[in-house]
């Protein structure tokens, strides 16, 4: 067998070797073996892509507790605070010791609390700021300095939480005093009484938070008081059904943004902040009255009873002595009006 | 002894009904069935088969010829893309989206600097609007009418006048001390960062879908060219060893220069090919992966810049809350996502630097990079602890020591550096590949038609010794 295929074998390749004697001049061989050496010269050449990372473009590329029923309605949440009391506790000494007073403010409400630009010194001013220089200067009485203040910038749905958390001592901020937030801090004596109010135009038909109202669009902050009782009223037919209130902006400021665009027709929010955008924009104004009742009040720590008592008795002197009306005088007036109802210091009532 | 049962008979196939299948009548002849019996009937004569040998060893150097002369201009000519036009488009589309972002981060930090707002940051901002102004026009030339490209290119031609409207009221705002500003600078900023930066992206990533496109066209290997020129080779091979075994004679002189020419053009195509493929796909590995990797950098660096800026003018005015309920300053985290990416991107860049003139600038880049967060984590504590002039001076200051704004520069212009050094690379590989190609198309045409000539007059002389 095996001898048999060595047989064959030398006949085939004997075969082969005479079928190939009359290729010998040709440069076929020759040229496919040029070809062959040349694929294998340049074979790294071929390979040179690979490794790395694949290929391009890979990275391509996001409540409120509910109010305790029966001890506090919204119409008298203002008078829960404790009776001024000019005694020190251990919130105040704490204060003392540390140093400074650190104050949640805005820094964006012009009138209110806001950085001028054109003040070299870049400080805070405004109705809450005046405020919050009378608070400091009695607890450090003799001491009290500039650096006695730490103002810190609280974002509108953060005041609770820096006050819970003890990031601040107060937030000085155009808060309103519900029963919501009563049953999570604490609050002063009201030391300014405002309500939402509509601002829009002056050449606007839209009178005043009524039928007016119809087939206007209107802007409100997200989860802001303004937007609440927006939707509630349009359901209960109050304001007609064909204003479009769907237009929610982070913040109350964006809203003078999108009026002044033309984006939309009016702005409802507090009428205190109402003001402090028509004092931005002279062709627009406050139109109405308010429509709702509420007050301002200092926030502190639920258990920071003697500061609260502290800082009614400071609201006392502020008002009584005159400071609360220069101050008025001085940031509100002029768009809010020297004999509005936001004109004089509410009255307080405590607890 | 039991007797197996007997198997029944089983049914046979049904009877066929016994029918003679119809005569068919003799179909149309087609024109290629007699041109083929034409044929046979020629070759039965041995100048009729030289005749057909001649005329397809003619037809198959011609036919490679041709082929090669095609494929290799489709290739030069997306090469040729590749160098002038879709690189260039898509380093355009870059161009847009990184002047777009520059305008950007330039109007937050001269809108921070407000009264100290300097000369430099108000002409960089009007230099950049002015830029992505022209690019988009250049852009918009290039585009298919009705592609989602023209599309895209329509809507920022209408969003950046929208933008630099809202960018100039809230500098004549601040300018009155009014915080509304403020205001109008973040509609301004949301409206770069949520609308336009994306569509620019999307054009960059469109221009570069392209560019890998034209890369692909011009890389793929002409493999019908190359069988085409095996195949002649073959048979001219064939033709030469059996007009050997009749005549007895080696040489051929028409056969030798048509194997000769088809030899050459199939060398030329390989070799010539192969080095322009290497040349090309060189400069898309050290060019354009290092390239779009650099540009991503540059954009994150560029939003976390007008991000750091913006949380000292928003102070507080827009919140973001995070998965686990906590809730931070909107641009704080904006930054904090910004700086992540700017340092993964440079990571890819560092690996994606192959020569120290690369790397360098990737590396300095990094270092301050890293600078930046350290003195971005001290202001961003001042802001938070009250100390609101302490973290502007730190954000917008010209303190070499303590500065972001330094470092920020630094990261800028050392990237601007590592993209004019992988730009420059590119252009030389790809440059490479495309002298590779030249000359290819016109000598294989020339050369076939030498070949084909030589196979016809090396048949013609032995047809000739049978006249």
């Amino acid at each position: 067998m095996a001898a048999r295929s060595d047989v064959s074998r030398l006949r085939g390749v004997a075969r082969l070797r005479a079928g190939l004697k009359g290729w010998g001049g040709v440069g076929a061989m020759a040229a496919l073996c040029a070809l062959a050496l040349a694929f294998v010269l340049l074979l790294p050449l071929t390979q040179s892509r690979g490794g790395g990372e694949p290929g391009l473009g890979g990275s391509g590329v996001a409540q409120g507790a509910p109010a305790r029923a029966g001890q506090c309605s919204e119409g008298t949440a203002q008078d829960q605070s404790p009776a001024p009391s000019s005694a020190s506790g251990d919130t105040i000494e704490a204060i003392r010791k540390r140093g400074h007073l650190s104050v949640g403010v805005d820094q964006n409400s012009y009138r209110w609390g806001y950085r001028n630009p054109n003040n070299p010194s870049v400080e805070l001013e405004g109705f809450d700021i005046d405020l919050v220089h009378a608070i400091a200067r009695n607890i450090f009485g003799d001491d009290y300095g500039a650096d006695k203040i730490q103002f810190r910038a609280i974002p509108t749905n953060q005041r609770i939480p820096a006050i819970q958390s003890g990031r601040v001592d107060m937030v000085v901020r155009t808060m309103t005093i519900t029963c919501d937030r009563l049953n999570q801090v604490s609050f002063s004596a009201p030391y300014f009484r405002t309500g939402q109010q509509v601002l829009a135009p002056k050449t606007s038909t839209i009178k005043g938070y009524d039928r007016t109202l119809a087939g206007k669009k209107i802007c409100s902050a997200a989860t802001s008081t303004a937007h609440d009782r927006l939707a509630a009223d349009q359901q209960a037919g109050k304001i007609p059904a064909t204003a479009d209130i769907s237009l929610t902006v982070p913040n109350q400021l964006d809203c003078l943004v999108r009026l002044q665009l033309g984006q939309v027709d009016a702005v409802v929010t507090d009428g205190a902040l109402a003001a402090s955008q028509a004092a931005q924009d002279p062709t627009v104004q406050l139109k109405g009255g308010t429509f709702t009742t509420e007050y301002y009040g200092v926030a502190m720590k639920q258990d920071a009873t003697d500061l609260v008592r502290r800082v009614n008795r400071i609201l006392e002197d502020y008002r009584g002595d005159g400071d609360w009306k220069a101050s008025y005088d001085k940031w509100l007036s002029a768009t809010l009006g020297k004999d509005s109802e936001s004109a004089t210091p509410p009255t307080a009532h405590y607890k | 002894m039991p007797t197996m049962p007997v198997v029944p008979p089983q049914p046979g196939p049904p009877g066929r009904p016994a029918s003679p299948p119809p005569a068919p009548a003799p179909p149309r002849r087609t024109a290629f069935a007699e041109g083929v019996d034409q044929l046979r009937a020629a070759a039965t004569t041995e100048p009729g088969r030289l005749r057909v040998i001649g005329a397809v060893l003619a037809l198959l150097v011609v036919a490679f010829g041709a082929v090669t002369a095609w494929q290799t201009t489709e290739r030069a000519g997306a090469a040729d893309d590749v160098l002038h036009s879709s690189q260039p488009l898509s380093s355009d589309a870059a161009d847009i989206y990184r002047s777009l972002a520059d305008a950007n981060t330039m109007a937050a930090s001269g809108y921070l600097a407000g009264l100290q707002e300097t000369r430099e940051t108000r002409e960089r901002y009007e230099n950049d609007v002015r830029t992505a102004a022209a690019k988009l026009v250049t852009a918009a030339a290039n585009s298919e009418p009705g592609s989602p490209s023209a599309a895209t290119i329509a809507e920022l031609n209408e969003l950046l006048p929208e933008y630099k409207g809202l960018v100039e009221t809230a500098r004549a705002n601040n300018r009155e001390g009014f915080p509304v500003g403020g205001a109008y600078l973040r509609l301004a900023n949301d409206t770069m960062q949520n609308k336009m930066l994306p569509k620019a992206e999307d054009l960059y990533k469109k221009e570069n879908q392209r560019l890998r496109e034209d890369y692909g066209d011009a890389t793929l290997y002409p493999w019908a060219a190359i069988a085409l020129g095996l195949l002649a080779l073959a048979a001219l091979a064939w033709a030469q060893h059996r007009n050997y075994r009749r005549t007895n004679r080696v040489l051929n002189h028409g056969m030798v220069a048509a194997t000769a020419a088809t030899t050459v053009v199939l060398l030329w195509l390989v070799v010539g090919h192969t080095v322009a493929r290497a040349g090309l796909n060189d400069s898309y590995d050290h060019g354009v992966r290092s390239l779009n990797v650099l540009h991503d950098a540059q954009i994150a660096s560029l939003k976390a810049r007008s991000d750091e800026n913006l949380t000292l003018v928003s102070r507080g005015a827009e919140t973001k809350e995070l998965k686990d309920g906590t809730v931070m300053d909107a641009y704080d985290w904006g930054y904090d996502q910004e700086i992540e990416a700017l340092a993964r991107t440079l990571t890819r860049a560092g690996a994606l630097a192959d020569d120290p003139a690369g790397k360098k600038p990737v590396q300095v880049a990094n270092s301050s990079m890293k600078e930046w967060k350290l003195r971005h984590s001290t202001a961003r504590k001042d802001n938070e602890s009250g100390e609101y002039q302490k973290a502007r001076d730190r954000v917008i200051g010209t303190s070499k020591e303590q500065s972001t704004s330094v470092c920020f520069d630094n990261v800028d212009t050392s990237l601007a550096a590592a993209l004019r050094h992988e730009t420059n690379e590119f252009r030389a590989s790809a440059g490479d590949g495309l002298d590779a190609m030249s000359g290819l198309t016109v000598g294989s045409a020339a050369l076939a038609v030498l070949g084909a000539a030589g196979a016809t007059l090396g048949v013609g002389r032995r047809l000739s010794e049978y006249r």
